[in-house]
């Protein structure tokens, strides 16, 4: 039986695709001039730094990870997903709004194969490179210019998923 | 001052402003935490092909690539105006590990014995370089979001698809450095 009081939202076929394996998927209202990108760049500027700082883009350190003979990379994922997991509460228990004034909402993550397929991929390469997405930009910043061979390769690959996507399990 | 911010920095100096991201993300514009996302942005940007999954407006998820340059900037401050003379401090197990391996040079973040120009073009760059980078592209978009984006966001949010996440790029890794990288080192 259907209910003839709630039609069915309309559908965004850029928001439709732009969602897809997508983390972020907030579409944001207002309009704002380009600059306003530049708040993320200030926090980027300052990630890049604790990057380096942390050792977090040395390879080494990835070593030492995951043959579990250092606690160091472990000690900044765990605090950081602590203090990341305390402001999610918070921001949901005071139901904080952005400095917009638009209300704050984080989507939940649905399962699907890919997250452990794609998930191992990551993982061998994660050890091979030293690197995640992140760190490949903070390693080339930091004056290791090969890495940009790395980097465009990410790209290749993120390019190919999205060429065979159709023909994978999820 | 200065002296002191050259030092390395702890762990839990590192995973606070890391874990500071996912609420400062929010406020400055109801963003959710990810970095693997820029790199289909960028693909989305220059060479969509015409596949349907780069065809979207990329422009609207713009931030994620201010943010990225952010990062690239940042370090290169830190790697100019921070860097700490002395060598690495590596765990001595894994330090003879390497060195066995014939990776001895810990004076910077990365191994010069690897990741060097003149490396690029051989057997041994092929699988650091080109297949370490197509691994980590296409497996993060696969898996929908890399270490910020599920192991960092998507726990810091109690999600369970995370944690699956998380835990196989911990399997993919283990498995790489403890049965695929010995051979690799020896190339």
């Amino acid at each position: 039986m259907k209910d003839a009081k709630t039609p069915d939202p309309p559908v965004d076929p850029d928001f439709e695709q732009r969602s897809l394996d997508a983390v972020c998927v907030n579409e944001s209202q207002l309009q704002h001039p380009w600059w306003h990108n530049l708040k993320y760049t200030a926090w980027g500027l300052m990630f890049g730094v604790v990057f380096v700082k942390t050792e977090i883009i040395s390879w080494f350190r990835i070593q030492e990870m995951f043959r579990f003979e250092s606690f160091h990379m472990y000690g900044v994922i765990g605090t950081a997903v602590l203090v990341g997991a305390m402001s999610v509460i918070l921001i949901k228990r005071l139901k904080a709004r952005t400095m917009h004034g638009e209300t704050i909402v984080i989507h939940p993550k649905e399962f699907n194969k890919g997250q452990i397929y794609g998930g191992l991929i990551f993982g061998l390469g994660w050890a091979i490179t030293g690197a995640c997405p992140g760190p490949l930009f903070a390693q080339m910043g930091a004056g290791f210019g090969a890495i940009s061979i790395t980097f465009l390769f990410a790209v290749v690959g993120t390019w190919v998923y999205g060429l065979i996507r159709e023909r994978l399990p999820h | 001052m200065l002296e002191f911010l050259k030092q390395p920095w702890p762990w839990y100096v590192g995973g606070a402003l890391i874990g500071l991201t996912v609420p400062i993300l929010l406020i400055l514009g109801n963003k959710t935490f990810g970095i693997s996302s820029s790199l289909r942005h960028l693909c989305a940007a220059c060479l969509p092909a015409k596949i349907p999954y780069f065809m979207y407006d990329w422009k609207k998820e713009a931030w994620n690539l201010f943010f990225v340059a952010g990062v690239l900037g940042g370090a290169m401050l830190a790697a100019n105006f921070l860097s700490d003379p002395n060598p690495l401090v590596v765990a001595e197990s894994t330090k003879t590990y390497l060195a066995e391996k014939g990776i001895t040079d810990t004076s910077a973040l990365l191994p010069a014995e690897i990741f060097a120009w003149e490396n690029v073009l051989s057997l041994r760059g092929f699988f650091f370089f080109v297949v370490g980078g197509f691994c980590v592209g296409f497996g993060t978009r696969y898996a929908g979001g890399c270490t910020s984006g599920h192991a960092i966001m998507g726990l810091s949010n109690l999600q369970w698809p995370s944690l699956i996440a998380t835990m196989s790029f911990m399997v993919g890794g283990v498995v790489m450095t403890w049965f695929i990288l010995p051979y690799l080192l020896t190339l």
